[in-house]
């Protein structure tokens, strides 16, 4: 029987260490992450950074893509309400995100696996916090290993 | 037989409206049969699967195939088809997207077996019996088509030339593309014979939308007296017009009924569901995060209302399988 790997999937070897896309706003949060290197705060390493314009430019498809491609969990980090460098931005952002939130779970998706920050490019330190909070929560909960239909097709039709 | 272009009909997971949008050519049926052979149709004339099998290969022009692939025979006839055609063409959303019986992919084989074979209120099945691939029964061995775990589009089971999108689509789309298919300007493999533009350009009431849409309710369509030469949106009706793909002639608006996405998105997205969930979610007219959750509570379904046509074909085609252990 074969395996069900996709093909994006490192081949893991010892203990879970979960992967977690992250897509950080460029006037705040993106900002933070740097002001937490520069000031030698330690977070996981198990983050991915993709710095955007802003949190408003997430599209709900690449999060869906993070997730279908091998993510284990996806954060996004915006500028607090009333401070977006586009006015609004993050609050697109947290309208698609109220209604994601409730697609992931009909999927089957925790609610850990998937979160929004408000993260100000002073606050360098709870970059630090939410990084090794989800994290953990992420860790606790396994891969996300969404199932591969069409390779369980091919077993089916064998 | 005479030498006209040979085309087959077939119809897997399906409700049969898609045969009714060729049905509905009515008189103009003649015309079409006029210029082609039809060599398999199994809602309307009695040609076997052995017909088809003693064909040369390649030797049938267009095969129109509706409905999604759910059991293991019609993935049989889909290949069969495909061997057997120049061009196969997957006709309608259940063929192109999954469609409504798409939805399925929220539960698994098991899970529907349960419901159908156990939970409802009308079966008595104390024994649990299921249907049996294969069962024996007075020295009689009957056979059954298997049930995949997943439903499937046309495409991931077999390789498809043409999309012709809608559910159905309209009476005009077959003959049209009988037409196109028959003139010998055919556009690029894997085209979706459609405009490649958003429903919203096409519809009437399209000079009626606001600049700026924004609703602080959304509304279900019993919940107001719909004007009808208003843009539905602008009405708070969860229009899916901005995200659909034009071609259907906005007939649901036309009879004041908003656009659910029947003909699938256009080709510049990757996935539907996310796209138009994207679309009206965002129009939600607040800035405060409390005032924001109390409207998008307004939206029933989402799931239903934004994948109602395309689960099997978005980034996320099923509900989340069990995780093998350790495996």
């Amino acid at each position: 029987m074969p395996e069900l790997v996709q093909i994006s999937s490192p081949v893991e070897e010892g203990p879970f260490e979960p992967r977690i896309v992250a897509f950080f706003c460029n006037w705040c949060t993106y900002l933070a992450a740097d002001l937490a290197g520069t000031s030698r705060l330690k977070y996981a390493p198990n983050i991915r950074v993709i710095r955007v314009m802003c949190s408003g430019r997430v599209d709900p498809q690449f999060i869906l893509d993070a997730l279908a491609k091998g993510a284990d969990g996806v954060l996004i980090g915006g500028c607090h309400p009333g401070d977006c460098h586009y006015q609004e931005g993050n609050y697109k952002a947290y309208r698609r995100v109220v209604v994601l939130k409730r697609m992931l779970h009909d999927w089957g998706i925790e609610e850990d696996r998937f979160r929004l920050e408000w993260i100000s490019a002073a606050e360098g330190d709870k970059v630090r916090t939410v990084v090794n909070d989800m994290v953990e929560k992420v860790r606790a909960l396994g891969p996300l290993k969404l199932g591969v239909p069409q390779e369980e097709f091919a077993e089916e039709m064998a | 037989m005479s030498d006209k272009p040979k085309v087959a009909f077939y119809w897997c997971a399906s409700c049969g409206g898609c045969e009714e949008a060729v049905v509905d050519l009515a008189e103009k049926i003649l015309d079409v049969v006029g210029l082609i052979d039809i060599v398999l149709w199994p809602v309307a004339m009695d040609f076997k699967r052995k017909d088809i099998e003693a064909m040369a290969d390649g030797s049938i022009t267009a095969s129109f195939i509706n409905g999604a692939i759910r059991t293991t025979e019609q993935a049989e006839m889909a290949h069969l088809l495909r061997r057997k055609s120049q061009f196969v063409l997957a006709f309608g959303a259940c063929a192109q997207l999954g469609g409504i019986p798409g939805l399925a992919n929220f539960w698994n084989r098991e899970e529907i077996f349960q419901t159908v074979y156990q939970e409802t209120p009308t079966t008595n099945n104390p024994a649990n019996t299921r249907p049996e691939q294969v069962s024996h029964d007075n020295g009689h061995t009957l056979t059954l088509p298997g049930f995949y775990n997943t439903v499937f589009t046309l495409a991931e089971v077999i390789d498809v030339d043409y999309y012709v999108p809608g559910c159905p689509p309209t009476p005009k789309m077959p003959a049209d593309t009988v037409t196109t298919l028959l003139s010998g300007k055919l556009p690029p493999k894997g085209t979706v014979l459609a405009p490649d533009q958003a429903l919203c350009e096409e519809c009437p009431r399209k000079d009626s939308k606001p600049d700026k849409l924004l609703l602080k309710e959304y509304k279900r369509p019993h919940q107001v007296l719909i004007e009808e030469d208003k843009c539905l949106l602008a009405q708070g009706i969860i229009c899916l017009g901005p995200a659909t793909r034009a071609g259907c002639e906005a007939r649901c608006i036309g009879g004041n009924m908003a656009c659910t996405g029947c003909f699938g998105p256009t080709s510049r997205v990757l996935d539907y569901g996310a796209k138009a969930m994207s679309a009206i979610a965002s129009i939600a007219d607040s800035n405060d995060e409390r005032e924001i959750e109390k409207i998008l509570a307004k939206i029933p379904d989402p799931m239903g209302t934004f994948y109602r046509y395309s689960l099997p074909a978005s980034l996320i085609p099923r509900k989340k399988t069990e995780v093998k252990a350790n495996a």
